[in-house]
């Protein structure tokens, strides 16, 4: 299928170098004299949100996106971003998924339990529903030769055996596109990422990224809110309803103050600890 | 020109040495194609996808010969655009979508007083709101105003369709818009270039009764533009921009901007009309093409615009029967249509499903000045009338402050109406980032200071217009190009205004910003209150000392957390079946506000850390 062209998803969050490293792969396509398309959506993923780059080529490309099921591979800078790019995979195609994990603030919402929605590092079970899974810590790798940053370059390299680009094209567009003085470091990284072997290496990486926290679980343990109005000087005071993470408190209209949610209680005991007429108890399970 | 289309010329055989053609997005094609073309004015206001078509052009003009402005908000754009061309130089705006909404004023008569020399607007629609308040279709505002309409599907039809579009201004005397959407705007494809060049000025003629638009000339104009209208179809005829590609005559599909490859891929055996020059609609070669076809179906994205248009002139045509009225157009909704229109079999493989996963809304940045005063304004109860802006994101959870975000500038004028509606539940405030107050706050400030409305006004100075990448205005001190310009005093002008109680706050200083908004709420009129901390990403990354959690002093209360600051996540240890947090040492910024939320005094500055130089 290569012969006509391919197709590749490149994934990641802002400031992880998505758009740099397609435009390398972009660049190496066209050296090696293949028309090229390729589309990114960017608008708002300065701040955090996700970037994901479209990738084509053939001797004639009309499409710059990538159909769901037809990408030849699947480049996700990030874990969480690999796992929702999955179907855009044509079957049996690799998925090249670094072992990073950044955890959005969304993800750890649910204070009570203490639980992250955040998708576990589970590399077997991804390589049971894959198939060909290439994963690996790019960052480490990138560290080891001497250049975190270069952790695209690294992808990148886990990508170059995939696709019918010369070794040269591809090291002559990385220097091209390298920062003023990374691109030593880049070839490096590069070479490193093309040297790697599967799964033997990677699953070894990935039980050791498994180690550090991440796909929290947590205990529910609802406390409950005491207030003895009768010590409450309601609103002269009202640091219990400023001092509340979860505004679980107000005083609006009331002598003393009261509970407006206290569904959303985690048991903090700050206004407990703050009130200064001991009007507030926290009862913990 | 090179011929419309030429992209089939720029063929690339595998394997063979050809010469570096260049990998341009499509706003870059279009700022290329306008330097090709001679453009001498370009003016226009910041806006996802269309912002990179000036700064392209700025880049590509070293030497100066072009004036290039960020103009305070798209109307004034279109003025400076149209006042060139009417002067004798060849000019562009460039806008999103939206943006042609404020412009629409002087875009609907433009099209009566016509241009002199060439004037190109590009108006670049986001279907899907990739990022944008609406997903309108412009073509709908393009016929109304009855001036001509290019679509590109491309890069290298960008800039070819641009070249082409300052000739036929020039020649019919119209305004033309070049419509992109995002996928063409800021998809990259391979661009033949020809020579960059300033095309020689026309001069500036005396000619009131095409010009000043009192009723009796504009009379006549009118009759012009609809006269006008006829040659622009005459023309579309046999542009070449339009273009039929016969195939299989039992399929013959309509189609426009980059649907037309999508289509391509997805049917390529079909027979195509491809319509370039989209408006006026040539009706001749839609009826020659309905006639070679057994079954005619339209794929358009957004509007039934052609389908109406093909109906009206009694042609048997589907089309919104199978393809949405809503969202981007994909090649996946495309197959999903023609699959419910029953041309091609349903996909045999079903695709990978993923196993559960978490969506990465977009948050403000770590140390972000706009943080603070919405925890503020969540603390005090108030009704908050957003706008657009990246503090639009203090609407979502954790901040939620934010009550209501309709179009640039609404947020002034809805509080005044909102604090006259007698409804509110707290005390009104309307938020506004410094780019926004100057492109359309400011007549709304001047209203309620005129009414002595009671609300307050909160200006979020960040010194730029970060939503899209940190561009200038005329508050910024500075020019597209990097010169130092004047900067406008913003609290003078409020008090010039009318305004009583102006008060510029730190909104790095939690307490002081929380302390100024209860005392402007308390004031019995309108309270206007500035925020002086400038944005940490542009135009300078603003990055001081990193903040670090002591693990054994966090009480896990995760009030920190209410900032929605994402250097700040769980850590693995716990305090009383809570999780105790953590700080992103690379990501912070150290903007001290989560210290000042901390109750127990656990967030400190990083110890052993030096400015990196
Ligand atoms: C009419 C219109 N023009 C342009 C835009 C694109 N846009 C969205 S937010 C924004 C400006 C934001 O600047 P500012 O108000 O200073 O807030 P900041 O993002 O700096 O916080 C622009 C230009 C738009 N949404 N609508
Ligand atoms: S880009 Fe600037 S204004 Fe926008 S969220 Fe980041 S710091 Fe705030
Ligand atoms: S100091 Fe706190 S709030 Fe500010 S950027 Fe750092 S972690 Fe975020």
């Amino acid at each position: 299928m290569m012969k006509e062209g391919g197709s590749v998803l490149l994934v990641g969050v802002g400031g992880q170098g998505v758009v740099l490293a397609s435009a390398i792969v972009a660049e190496t396509a066209l050296r090696a004299g293949w028309d090229v398309k390729q589309s990114e959506v960017h608008g708002m993923s300065q701040r955090g949100g996700v970037v994901s780059s479209h990738l084509r080529f053939g001797q004639r490309v009309y499409s710059p996106l990538v159909e769901i099921g037809q990408a030849d591979a699947v480049v996700a800078m990030e874990w969480n971003e690999g796992l929702r790019a999955m179907p855009y995979l044509r079957r049996g195609a690799p998925l090249i998924i670094n072992l990073q994990r950044v955890i959005p603030p969304g993800a750890c919402r649910n204070r009570l339990s203490g639980e992250s929605t955040y998708p576990a590092l589970a590399l077997e079970a991804l390589a049971d529903q894959v198939g060909d899974v290439r994963a690996c810590d790019a960052g480490e790798i990138a560290r080891e030769v001497g250049s975190a940053k270069a952790l695209n370059a690294v992808l990148l390299g886990v990508l170059a055996p995939v696709m019918p680009f010369p070794e040269e094209a591809w090291l002559a567009s990385l220097a091209d596109h390298a920062p003023k003085g990374t691109s030593a470091a880049n070839e490096l990284a590069f070479l490193a990422g093309q040297a790697l072997r599967y799964p033997d290496e990677t699953h070894a990486q990935a039980a050791r990224a498994a180690l550090s926290p991440n796909g929290l679980h947590g205990q529910a343990r609802p406390p409950r809110l005491e207030v003895i109005e009768a010590w409450c000087k309601g609103r002269a005071c009202e640091i219990c309803v400023r001092a509340c993470p979860e505004w679980c408190l107000a005083i609006d209209g009331s002598a003393a103050v009261r509970v407006v949610r206290p569904e959303a209680c985690t048991g903090c005991r700050l206004c407990e600890l703050l009130c200064p007429d001991f009007a507030i108890e926290v009862h913990t399970a | 020109m090179t011929a419309p289309g030429a992209s089939s010329e720029v063929r690339a055989s595998p394997g063979a040495v050809t010469p570096r053609p260049l990998l341009l997005s499509g706003n870059e094609a279009i700022a290329r194609g306008a330097r090709e073309a001679g453009v001498r004015v370009a003016a226009g206001y910041p806006g996802t996808p269309s912002t990179e078509i000036l700064e392209t052009l700025v880049r590509l003009d070293p030497g100066r010969q072009v004036y290039v402005e960020w103009s305070t908000n798209e109307k004034v754009g279109l003025d400076v655009a149209l006042g060139a061309a009417i002067g004798g130089a060849r000019a562009l705006c460039a806008m999103k979508h939206v943006g042609l909404n404020v412009a629409a004023d002087t875009f609907m008569t433009s099209a009566y007083t016509g241009v002199r020399a060439g004037l190109v607007v590009v108006s670049a629609d986001d279907p899907g709101m990739h990022s944008s308040q609406n997903e309108q279709d412009n073509r709908v505002l393009v016929r109304f105003a009855g001036v001509p309409l290019l679509e590109p599907a491309d890069s290298q039809e960008a800039r070819d369709f641009t070249v082409h579009a300052f000739d036929l201004s020039e020649r019919f005397d119209v305004p033309v818009v070049l419509r992109t959407t995002t996928r063409v705007s800021h998809a990259r494809g391979i661009v033949a270039p020809g020579p960059l060049r300033v095309a020689p000025g026309l001069g500036f003629q005396r000619n009131p009764a095409k010009l000043v638009m009192l009723p009796g000339f504009a009379r006549s104009r009118h009759r012009v533009m609809l006269e006008r209208l006829e040659a622009l179809e005459r023309e579309a005829e046999t542009s070449p921009l339009n273009r039929i590609e016969w195939g299989d005559r039992a399929l013959g599909v309509v189609t426009s901007s980059i649907v037309y490859h999508y289509v391509r891929e997805l049917v390529p055996g079909a027979s195509v009309l491809r319509l370039g020059f989209s408006h006026p609609l040539p009706r001749a070669l839609a009826r020659e093409f309905a006639a070679g076809v057994e079954r005619l179906i339209v794929v358009e994205e957004l509007e039934p615009f052609l389908e109406e248009q093909l109906r009206a002139l009694g042609l048997a045509v589907e089309g919104k029967a199978y393809f949405p009225r809503d969202g981007e157009l994909g090649p996946e909704a495309i197959r999903r249509g023609f699959v419910r229109a029953g041309v091609i079999a349903e996909a045999g493989e079903k695709p990978l499903v993923s196993p559960p996963t978490v969506t990465r809304p977009p948050v403000l940045c770590p140390g972000c000045p706009h943080v603070a005063p919405y925890l503020a304004l969540r603390q005090i109860g108030a009704v908050v009338s957003g706008d657009i802006g990246c503090y639009t994101l203090a609407a979502i959870e954790p901040l939620a402050a934010m009550d209501t975000t309709v179009a640039m500038g609404s947020s002034i004028g809805m509080a005044i109406g909102l604090a006259r509606s007698g409804g509110a539940t707290g005390p009104v405030v309307a938020t506004i980032g410094d780019s926004t107050f100057l492109h359309a706050g400011l007549p709304a400030l001047a209203d309620a200071a005129y009414h002595r409305t009671r609300m307050t006004v909160l200006i979020l100075d960040n010194g730029t217009t970060a939503m899209t990448g940190g561009q200038a205005h005329p508050a910024a001190g500075v020019t597209i190009r990097g010169d130092a310009a004047p900067t406008i005093d913003l609290p003078a002008v409020c008090r010039a205004l009318g305004v009583e109680f102006v008060r510029v706050v730190d909104p790095y200083d939690l307490a002081q910003t929380q302390l100024a908004l209860e005392q402007a709420a308390a004031f019995p009129g309108l309270s206007v209150i500035i925020t002086n901390r400038p944005c940490v990403e542009a135009p300078v990354k603003v990055r001081d000392q990193p903040y670090t959690v002591l693990a054994e002093q966090c009480i896990a209360c995760q009030y920190c957390m209410n900032l929605g600051c994402p250097s700040i996540t769980w850590s693995a240890e716990w305090h009383e079946g809570r999780r105790k947090v953590q700080i992103d040492p690379v990501t912070c910024t150290g903007c001290t506000v989560c210290a000042q939320t901390c109750p127990t005094e656990a967030m400190v500055g990083l110890p052993g850390w030096s400015k990196p130089r």
